[in-house]
């Protein structure tokens, strides 16, 4: 016993400084990218091309977003089952107000995050102040966001378009040939990172996802705080619905369903505990390229989307083998 | 305490939902144009049974305090697994209902290991098996289609002596021959135990284990059931992402309506009957108050809403603040 764990000590002390002190789960994710894309490169050297891998960048940084904010909410120990209808309500704002003329289309970013704001108060206050389980706040209120849109849109999917400011957030470029999607998934990154390693809001968020009571009472206004999570997990999930609409260039209805559960997966397969209060933000960053690379290439070998489901489902079971257990309770 | 006070506070989250239920369909059959008649109840029934089987297959897994999000997937699989070999004769149908039901167990079976001996989260071990089962249904059914023993699937949905109907009583059936056996035997102790606080029961010796598997598994077969029946009304197999997706939400909201909490331990399989029939008629009863079918989902979003934040009301009587974290 003592041997192996030594020589585990001496494998560790061989490596380089930054591996050692990196969270195995996000080196194994950041690990089985390269993997995929080696197997990748093997089917096609289109793989490696700078022009694909930004491509999906771009494509990643939708999930990006939202998976920013769902990881607030698992890192307290709670879940935001809201996220699809709160990113198809805030598409579906942002290109509403924009029918406003020009005092609208320069209001439609804020108004669609606004929208998810709004969201983000309901589940928070729930969850916060009413003590109900966070799993079905949101699940409630992903029902009323459903409600709302289907009495907006009459039932139909809206003829309003996406306006030109939200596409260019999504599909222009400022710098030449960096898209700006992966530039405002990089701010957003910038800033959870800040968030969540240098401000009290940050500390206090894994603090409860350790112990609530211990946080409680150590001071720290839970309820302010679990509710300003949601609030962010509601606003950048509206975030990323109006990027998504841009990129797609209109808001539909259920545009949020394929988000919901992939966001999930993402941020469990960065080695973000699901109970709360581990998990670092690279990790969440490595899930979702993983995540989005997975879903490409399986699309290019023009697999059938039977076959798609069943491979992301296994991969993303045997990665949990890998490192995502439970220890040993006894 | 007597005796009954002990049972009453057992059941009284099932007999929340009893009376949630109870009240919305009196309401709903008072307003409905052709009131209390055996037509009214055969489609409330028919309606409320599928969510109610994949409600009560939730509620197993509930109780061990894990959460299921694949049972709306199984629910889809089994379908289209029926909608190929429910059919023919007498007897190829009967080894077909039993194939599909023990797809569904195996189903569950799959979820029990992955999180009790995998050591996985339960929710996102059924993410991962819920896109796996998904994948299976649209590998047997890429287009809606198929067929089934149409003289089974008319006597299973349509009624007992012009009157009861015979989904009920095949739920009925379902409850006392699976629910109320595991809920009495030593495994379905275990799965309480375990949902309620592991490490104590642990400590007295209750196979925790063989209960959370048993309680994965007949998750699956209830799940199954489910699946059958939804052949049964439709006719037909389809792999709809959407309609996987909705039961398996919608049984988390019928698990709290009947009771269950999401904590594990407490509530029962037939309170979360009650919350699927409850949540059933929430979407029935704007239909009998004439509202505008485009504010159905809204209104019964609040009405969800509602219902849920009831339970914070006994937040009122706690007397210290740290009795607010579970």
């Amino acid at each position: 016993m003592s041997e192996t764990s030594e020589r585990r000590m001496s494998i560790r002390a061989r490596l380089p400084g930054f591996l050692r002190r990196a969270d195995p789960a996000v080196v194994t994710a950041f690990g089985c990218i390269l993997l995929l894309l080696f197997l990748g490169s093997l089917y096609s050297s289109n793989f490696l091309s700078p022009d694909y891998l930004l491509q999906q960048l771009k494509v990643a940084s939708f999930l990006g977003v939202v998976a920013a904010g769902m990881m607030v909410a698992i890192l307290l120990g709670h879940i935001d089952l809201s996220v699809p209808w709160v990113m198809t309500a805030g598409a579906m704002m942002a290109c509403a107000v924009a029918g406003f003329g020009d005092t609208g289309s320069v209001a439609a970013i804020p108004a669609g995050v606004l929208c998810g704001v709004a969201f983000g108060l309901l589940n928070g206050i729930g969850v916060a102040f009413l003590r109900i389980p966070s799993m079905i706040v949101t699940l409630a209120s992903n029902v009323v966001a459903q409600g709302l849109m289907v009495v907006y849109t009459g039932g139909f999917s809206p003829q309003d378009s996406a306006p030109p400011a939200v596409r260019w957030l999504a599909t222009g470029a400022v710098v030449p040939g960096l898209p700006n999607a992966i530039l405002v998934w990089g701010g957003v990154s910038v800033a959870m990172v800040f968030l969540l390693t240098r401000t009290a809001f940050g500390r206090a968020v894994y603090g409860i996802g350790n112990s609530e009571r211990a946080a409680f009472l150590s001071g720290v206004g839970t309820r302010r705080v679990i509710m300003t999570a949601f609030v962010i997990s509601g606003a950048l999930s509206a975030f990323g619905g109006v990027l998504l609409a841009g990129y797609a260039s209109k808001a539909a209805q259920a545009m949020g369903d394929p988000y919901l559960l992939p966001s999930i997966a993402a941020v469990v397969l960065g080695g973000t505990s699901i109970l709360g209060g581990r998990g670092s933000y690279f990790g969440t960053v490595a899930g979702v390229i993983l995540i989005t690379l997975l879903q490409s290439i399986l699309s290019v070998m023009q697999m059938p989307e039977a076959g798609r489901q069943i491979v992301y489902g296994v991969v993303i079971i045997v990665m949990l083998l890998l490192y995502g257990r439970a220890p040993p309770n006894r | 305490m007597s005796e009954w006070r002990f049972w009453l506070n057992e059941q009284r989250g099932t007999l929340m939902g009893l009376a949630i239920f109870l009240v919305m369909f009196v309401v709903y059959v008072a307003n409905h144009p052709a009131g209390f008649t055996a037509n009214v109840v055969h489609t409330a029934a028919n309606k409320g049974v599928l969510l109610a089987f994949v409600a009560m297959a939730q509620a197993l897994v509930v109780i061990t305090a894990g959460i299921d999000l694949s049972v709306g997937m199984i629910f889809v699989l089994t379908n289209c697994i029926a909608s190929w070999i429910v059919v023919g004769a007498a007897v190829p149908s009967a080894l077909g209902v039993v194939a599909v039901l023990a797809a569904g167990m195996l189903c569950g079976a799959v979820n029990g290991l992955l999180v009790i001996y995998g050591r996985l989260q339960p929710i996102v071990a059924t993410i991962a098996t819920g896109a796996v089962y998904f994948g299976l249904a649209l590998l047997l059914r890429p287009f809606p289609g198929g067929s089934v023993n149409e003289e089974l699937a008319d006597a299973l949905t349509g009624r007992l002596f012009g009157v009861i109907p015979s989904s009920l009583v095949a739920l009925t059936a379902v409850v006392l021959i699976v629910w109320l056996p595991f809920r009495r035997s030593v495994v379905g102790r275990a799965a309480y135990a375990a949902g309620s606080s592991e490490p104590a029961a642990f400590m007295s010796g209750m196979p925790i284990r063989r209960g959370k598997f048993a309680a994965y598994l007949l998750g699956g077969l209830l799940a199954g059931m489910g699946g059958l029946f939804l052949t049964f009304f439709t006719y037909t197999g389809e792999a709809a992402y959407a309609s996987g997706s909705a039961y398996t939400l919608w049984s988390i909201a019928a698990v709290v309506l009947g009771g269950v909490s999401l904590y594990g331990g407490r509530g029962s399989a037939v309170g979360a009957i009650f919350g699927a029939f409850a949540a059933r008629t929430t979407g029935d009863m704007l239909f009998a108050f004439d509202v505008e079918p485009l504010w159905q989902p809204l209104l019964q979003g609040i009405v969800l809403m509602i219902a849920v934040s009831i339970g914070s009301l006994a937040l009122l009587r706690v007397r210290n603040r740290l009795d607010w974290f579970q």
